[in-house]
């Protein structure tokens, strides 16, 4: 029954056909729908503003169709490129980092805001002013919460922001800090316009700076109707080369079907997080775009409670862990098994790791070692409630653990709590092992290592593992002051071969992130941090 | 006329009384407090609340309490929705035309499908055309409507990829909200590319109403069978054959026209059962429109939205029925002369 799939477009067009018959007036327009592209997302954006979240869906709503940062992350090698910032200095002694800005970045004009000037130091200044001050007029709008920059502790970073002059801007750090320059190329560390904050204060409607956003980046903002869409047209004045589609829909499905039948009855362009990829594959009109995320799902261990708190016993659960077995029932083949807490697509950190395989025979021998009898310990799995990326079904993952560890003579139960609580429970260390995990907001190392496994996320609760461990903070902080990456690598090699040995969690997969789009889509780059760019996409 | 019309009105009055007595009632047998589940002030703190009790005499007798209701009812204060905290009157001008756009397509189509066809079962009585049709009608009859929508997406959406399955109007297309029709609004915009969006919205109501009306076009059927059944046996007819008019002639001057005055008079009572059947079918094609909201507002307890929301559609639904009655009556003077409704 697979007929061809133009057969929509000519019943479009016969419709227009009988009404250009019937003697309407039409000018000479172009199909608007070659000139639209429609996005069916999984979700509504919590806010316009990406500095005031964290969550995947608005990060891929927001970051880089309607701001610009002051750098970016280069699609190939994850190096610093400029953005904003034309070029950037940084001191010998690594705490002032000059900035100098391009001249030609133009604001969005829309219905609610005309720019009368050219973005400056003034905008990047109320940006990250913004965030850092606590007295700042705006630091209190929308809720002052500003997860990425409290988690990574920016306002102990930063001392302050220098105007230079109109072009230059100065950031004196408290010391030199290998992340600073890769957390201003996150997604969240997003430029104004302080022209647009000082006339909504006028007003003294300053909520309206993250309802009604203004910025430099390829879309602007034109229309947002909570759960149902976001508009957004083309930026004519883009001080890059302006976005190839006129206008960009977010079309709000958080239905997985409902997604993939507007996909297929070609509602969509474009649809995030598909199902059914095998049909989407099959499908002559439709492909399946995939990247590996910077992401990795594991299997952590209570370190602080008995009996996880035996360095043997977690060698034992990640011998007997048949991580084959995942793979192939939770991720279908669509994920890279984990040798290490890092990617290998990003960094090829993994090749002279001792990796841990499946043995049940070593697996018993170390139990043994231990002094516990099979079949006298039994354990909680917590297993998380939600699907996320990295872990599709961390229930069934749960099963297929729970097998494991029979098979070495380890009782097990599988716990879930609603995921609000899951995470409170969690955060208070009630757990005995989970099955979560984690994806990196940039391309660095250390945004694995330290908000997973450091003593200073111990206490955050970042730290699912409660491992705290000097040795290893110290190689982090070392990895973290010096300038040569050749010695950076061979620190971040040391923690790895420690978490091998001690074993606080069993890293199991790093999956794809899956995106499906009519093949008529042209130019979509998925990235493998998550915010969707559309400024080079066309349809033909 | 004058007094089959005022008949009418009476009866009209007293079924708005019945209707509002029950939607005020539901409001005390909801769960929660029955002012807030008039008012759908879900946030108001206790001196709003007090000025509100005040504003519908909670502390009177329920006489006084339902004559307070009465009044905001018609000075159009419906409450606010507890889910949107948005004024349910202006929810409803946004949403009900949407649904009677679809009603009213779905009719057109039902009928101009359905009548014909059960003229031509009656012409061609106890053969096998009549056999085919009637056993199709009744089949078309006896489909749940749920499945026959998710069937009609799955063939025409997803296999073919012929029609869209979701939605009024495709979302690249900007029309500003005039009447809330959708097709009209389209055709008084002044948006380059409104003919294309008339194309999209054509296309996108086809599935819908053709579901819509599948039903009511097989009771159309039947009905126009019937009485043109009954036609066909009537003494003038009988005295045109005998006069040695043609077949032709006596159908299309004849039956055709007397069977339509009884079929007109059953589309009034139709619209009501056809706005059930779009309300099921706007959630499978989520049309935006009156009975997803009124789905939606279930799921979501949002009593205000469920009580008012019921009252205006029972309310629209009467009205349409007195408009038909009075074409009716208008159209046919036997029918002025039963001076009770019925």
């Amino acid at each position: 029954m697979k007929f061809s799939f133009s057969s929509r477009h000519i019943i479009n067009y016969s419709l227009l056909a009988v009404i250009f018959l019937s003697g309407c007036d039409t000018s000479e327009t172009a199909l608007l729908t070659e000139k639209s592209i429609i996005y069916c997302s999984e979700g509504s954006p919590e806010s316009f503003n990406p500095q005031t979240v964290t969550s995947g869906t608005t990060i891929d709503a927001t970051a880089y169709q309607l701001y610009n940062r002051l750098l970016s992350f280069d699609s190939q090698d994850n190096s610093l490129i400029p953005e904003l910032a034309k070029s950037w200095h940084i001191t010998r002694d690594g705490t002032k980092v000059t900035f100098y800005l391009r001249k030609d970045v133009q604001f969005h004009d829309t219905d609610y805001f005309t720019p009368t000037r050219v973005l400056n130091a003034d905008d990047v200044i109320f940006s990250f002013e913004r965030i850092l001050e606590q007295d700042h007029p705006y630091h209190e709008v929308s809720g002052g919460r500003y997860p990425f920059f409290n988690n990574n502790n920016f306002a102990s970073i930063v001392e302050r922001i220098e105007k230079i002059n109109d072009f230059t801007i100065r950031f004196h750090l408290t010391g030199p800090n290998k992340g600073f320059l890769s957390s201003l190329a996150t997604d969240y560390a997003v430029i104004l316009s302080a022209e647009y904050a000082d006339q909504l204060a006028l007003q003294s409607s300053e909520q309206n700076i993250d309802i009604y956003p203004i910025g430099t980046g390829p879309f602007k903002f034109q229309e947002y109707r909570a759960g149902s869409f976001i508009r957004y047209y083309r930026h004519q004045d883009y001080w890059q080369s302006p976005a190839l589609i006129q206008q960009l829909l977010f079309d709000i499905t958080p239905n997985n079907t409902g997604r993939l039948t507007k996909l297929l009855a070609s509602e969509c362009d474009i649809v995030a997080y598909p199902i059914a990829h095998q049909t989407i594959d099959q499908h002559p009109a439709l492909s399946l775009d995939q990247v590996t995320a910077y992401n990795v799902a594991y299997f952590g261990f209570n370190t602080q409670k008995p009996p996880f708190d035996n360095k043997l016993v977690r060698q034992a659960v990640a011998y007997a862990i048949n991580k084959d077995a995942i793979m192939d029932a939770v991720y279908y083949g669509q994920a890279e098994r984990a040798k290490s807490l890092l990617p290998p697509s990003a960094w090829d950190y993994e090749q002279s790791v001792n990796q841990i395989d499946y043995s049940i025979a070593k697996a018993q021998e170390l139990l043994a070692e231990a002094g516990i009898e099979p079949g006298s310990l039994t354990i909680d799995i917590w297993a998380m409630p939600v699907q996320r990326a990295y872990n599709p079904d961390a229930v069934t993952m749960a099963k297929l653990i729970q097998a494991d560890l029979q098979n070495i003579g380890i009782n097990s139960n599988i716990v879930s709590y609603e995921w609000a609580t899951f995470l409170k429970r969690l955060s208070n260390g009630e757990h005995q092992s989970v099955l979560i995990g984690w994806t990196a907001d940039y391309a660095d190392p250390d945004n694995f290592f330290t908000p997973l496994l450091s003593c200073s996320s111990a206490r955050t609760g970042t730290n699912r593992a409660l491992w705290c461990n000097d040795e290893f903070d110290q190689l982090l902080a070392d990895a973290l002051a010096t300038s040569s990456s050749e010695q950076r690598r061979a620190y971040y090699q040391q923690a790895i071969e420690l978490i091998a040995q001690e074993v606080p969690l069993v890293p199991i997969a790093h999956s794809k992130r899956f995106q499906a789009r009519s093949s008529s889509v042209q130019g979509l780059v998925l990235d493998p941090f998550g915010g969707i760019d559309f400024t080079k996409v066309t349809k033909n | 006329m004058l007094l089959f019309f005022v008949r009418r009105l009476s009866l009209f009055l007293f079924t708005m009384l019945l209707l509002t007595w029950f939607a005020f009632s539901l409001a005390h047998l909801f769960p929660g407090d029955p002012l807030i589940n008039l008012t759908g002030q879900v946030n108001a703190n206790p001196e709003q609340l007090i000025a509100l009790g005040q504003q519908y005499h909670t502390e009177d007798h329920m006489i006084f309490q339902y004559f307070s209701y009465l009044e905001h009812i018609i000075s159009g204060d419906l409450g606010l929705s507890m889910a949107s905290q948005l004024p349910i009157a202006s929810e409803l001008a946004n949403l009900l035309p949407a649904t009677i756009e679809l009603s009213i397509v779905a009719l057109a189509i039902a009928m101009i499908t359905g009548v014909p066809i059960g003229f031509v079962a009656a012409i061609y009585h106890k053969r096998k055309v009549d056999d085919v049709i009637l056993t199709f009608s009744m089949i078309g009859y006896s489909i749940p409507i749920f499945w026959l929508g998710l069937l009609a997406v799955l063939i025409f959406s997803i296999e073919l990829g012929w029609l869209p399955s979701a939605g009024q109007l495709s979302l690249i297309y900007e029309i500003d909200h005039v009447t809330g029709f959708l097709i009209i609004d389209i055709l008084l915009s002044d948006n380059t590319y409104k003919w294309q969006a008339f194309a999209d919205a054509t296309a996108h109501i086809i599935l819908p109403a053709c579901v819509v009306a599948l039903a009511p076009a097989t009771i159309f059927i039947r009905l126009a069978r019937t009485t043109m059944l009954e036609i066909l046996e009537t003494s003038y007819i009988k005295a045109a054959k005998a006069k040695g008019l043609s077949f032709r002639q006596i159908i299309y001057r004849h039956a055709v026209r007397n069977a339509m005055i009884q079929v007109v008079r059953h589309v009034g009572l139709q619209f009501a059962s056809l706005m059930t059947l779009a309300m099921v079918t706007e959630v499978i094609f989520s049309w935006p429109g009156i009975g997803r909201w009124l789905i939606d507002s279930i799921y979501q307890r949002d009593y205000t939205a469920i009580q008012n929301g019921l009252l205006v559609l029972s309310i629209f639904i009467f009205i349409v029925h007195i408009i038909t009655d009075l074409t009716y009556a208008g159209l046919n003077p036997l029918a002025r002369e039963r001076s009770y409704g019925s």
